[in-house]
């Protein structure tokens, strides 16, 4: 119900050009401008899938307050990383690695944060997404691009404008053999990016 | 209020009877069409047609159900009317709380000052309060860049999406000496002649299209499908002259006016979507693009009926 109620507010239509909506364990990364960008990946996909996908979120955010506390772990299943110093036992990748282990799919943002400028692109890609690939091969990583979400609901807003979203699902990326991880995440940005083209075509 | 009169009961039935009809040819039509081009032109067809009874069976309901059920379907189809055109319309982070004030105060005010009804107030409001506002709050946010560009956006999808939407149901409020309770007519006189417009070009256009109109804006507009869809839409008109207050000749000259601003608003709305780098303003509606694709025809003659009847019919 709070999915269907997503989908109204955001308009969002999902547009797998790149793949299908499979039951197979997957990495969703995509572009981040708005705090609606993870439920609104996760409301986008099929119900089946829906049930077995976390987005992952930042705690200092959505454990703030009970009504975001209660949508990120009752109804998102979020999993919730902190942002602020890494420390052995507040590693983020530690949340992530469990999750998949438990055979869930993931959203994440590997920008870490969201974006702010209508004109500048997308942040640089924060290093997990390679760590989660190189560690975990069998996962398949889809690229996502999200439009006009920053638009909707932007950073430092607490006011919706009730404009259409769309949700692209670009082709499945891999890590290469001997791909180093400056080079694999450029290539990932790269994939979110490219699909901000393929939407307009 | 209104409850079922005789013209609505009429032009129900009739409806039906075509609606029925065009099913029936799309059912034949799409157990023939043999090749992969008659296939997808008869599945658009038959998208249409669904589109076109589920619409119908709303604006009836509206209608029978009375002016205030109109009136908030109407505030209904301007608010995602609205949301197509600022979608589609690149406006900048800055613009934030006007969009917010153009959804959610400009649109139920219009359609509050339609149901009252005031017509010296909803008749300036967008033109002159709304204009003003949307160009000093869009100052507050301290950004200059593209401001008269984004200012003029914001002003004219409230204008094509509210102002000139909301005189359909104000034509329910009009007073019309001998005519009282009956305005509902009017509202499916103009929805009607606009809407069979459009079919019947779309018609004309596929049996004889030849020479092209607006190549540029409008590809598919053809003057065939121009003429022929104006001529039979003022006939239709006509003929439907005793639900409305005119005479025949006059009901003639007003579904006239309705196709020509219909045609013009058409027109209009391809030059913004070509400029917006699109086709079709959404995929709300199986078939017919967005809603605003739909209601093109109306945005533009619905004013223009709206003071014609006013300034000749009302004392």
């Amino acid at each position: 119900m709070i999915a269907s109620l997503i989908r109204l507010v955001t308009g969002a239509q999902a547009r797998w050009i790149g793949c299908i909506p499979e039951a197979r364990q997957r990495i969703y990364f995509a572009n981040h401008a708005s705090n609606l960008d993870g439920p609104t990946i996760w409301a986008s996909l099929p119900d089946a899938l829906r049930a077995r996908t976390r987005p992952i979120a930042a705690r200092d955010y959505w454990d703030a307050g009970p009504l975001r506390r209660r949508l990120a772990k009752d109804v998102f299943h979020a999993v919730l990383i902190s942002r602020a110093k890494i420390t052995a036992e507040n590693n983020p990748m530690r949340d992530m690695e469990a999750a998949l282990a438990e055979g869930a799919s993931l959203i994440l943002f590997p920008e870490g944060t969201r974006t702010v400028d209508d004109d500048a692109g997308m942040n640089p890609f924060k290093p997990g997404l390679w760590h989660l690939a190189k560690r975990h091969p069998e996962v398949q990583l889809v690229p996502v691009h999200l439009e006009n979400l920053n638009r909707i609901l932007p950073k430092g807003e607490i006011l919706l404008v009730p404009l259409l979203a769309a949700v692209t699902f670009g082709e499945p990326i891999a890590l290469g053999e001997a791909e180093d991880k400056q080079a694999f995440l450029e290539r990932a940005r790269a994939a979110v990016a490219a699909l901000s083209a393929a939407a307009d075509a | 209020m209104m409850g079922i009169s005789v013209g609505i009961a009429a032009v129900g039935g009739g409806i039906l009877v075509i609606l029925l009809i065009a099913s029936i040819i799309g059912a034949i039509l799409a157990r023939t069409a043999r090749s992969e081009r008659g296939r997808a032109t008869v599945a658009n067809l038959n998208a249409r047609v669904r589109a076109w009874w589920l619409m119908c069976i709303v604006v009836f309901a509206a209608v029978i159900a009375g002016p205030t059920t109109t009136t908030i379907l109407f505030a209904l189809l301007s608010f995602l009317a609205l949301r197509e055109f600022i979608t589609l319309t690149p406006t900048r982070r800055s613009d934030h709380h006007t969009l917010f004030w153009a959804f959610f105060v400009v649109v139920p005010l219009q359609y509050w000052f339609v149901a009252m009804p005031w017509f010296g107030m909803l008749s300036i409001f967008i033109p002159v309060w709304v204009f003003l506002f949307v160009s000093i709050r869009g100052t507050l946010s301290g950004d200059h860049r593209d401001y008269l560009e984004r200012t003029a956006k914001i002003q004219w999808g409230l204008m094509i999406c509210v102002y000139c939407v909301s005189h359909i149901p104000a034509l329910l409020s009009l007073e019309i000496p001998g005519y009282a309770g009956r305005n509902a007519e009017l509202v499916l006189f103009l929805v009607a002649v606009a809407q069979l417009s459009d079919v019947f070009q779309y018609v004309w256009g596929k049996l004889l299209g030849r020479r092209k109109i607006a190549p540029h804006l409008s590809p598919n507009k053809t003057w065939e499908g121009f003429i022929g869809g104006v001529a039979t839409a003022t006939g239709v008109g006509a003929a439907l002259w005793w639900m409305t207050p005119f005479t025949p000749t006059v009901a003639a000259g007003m579904a006239l006016g309705i196709t020509l601003m219909g045609f013009a608003g058409g027109i209009v709305m391809s030059a913004i979507k070509r400029d917006a780098g699109v086709k079709d303003f959404g995929a709300t509606i199986a078939g017919h693009g967005g809603i605003l694709d739909r209601i093109d025809s109306l945005c533009f003659s619905a004013p223009v009926l709206f003071h014609l009847v006013r300034f000749y019919y009302t004392p």
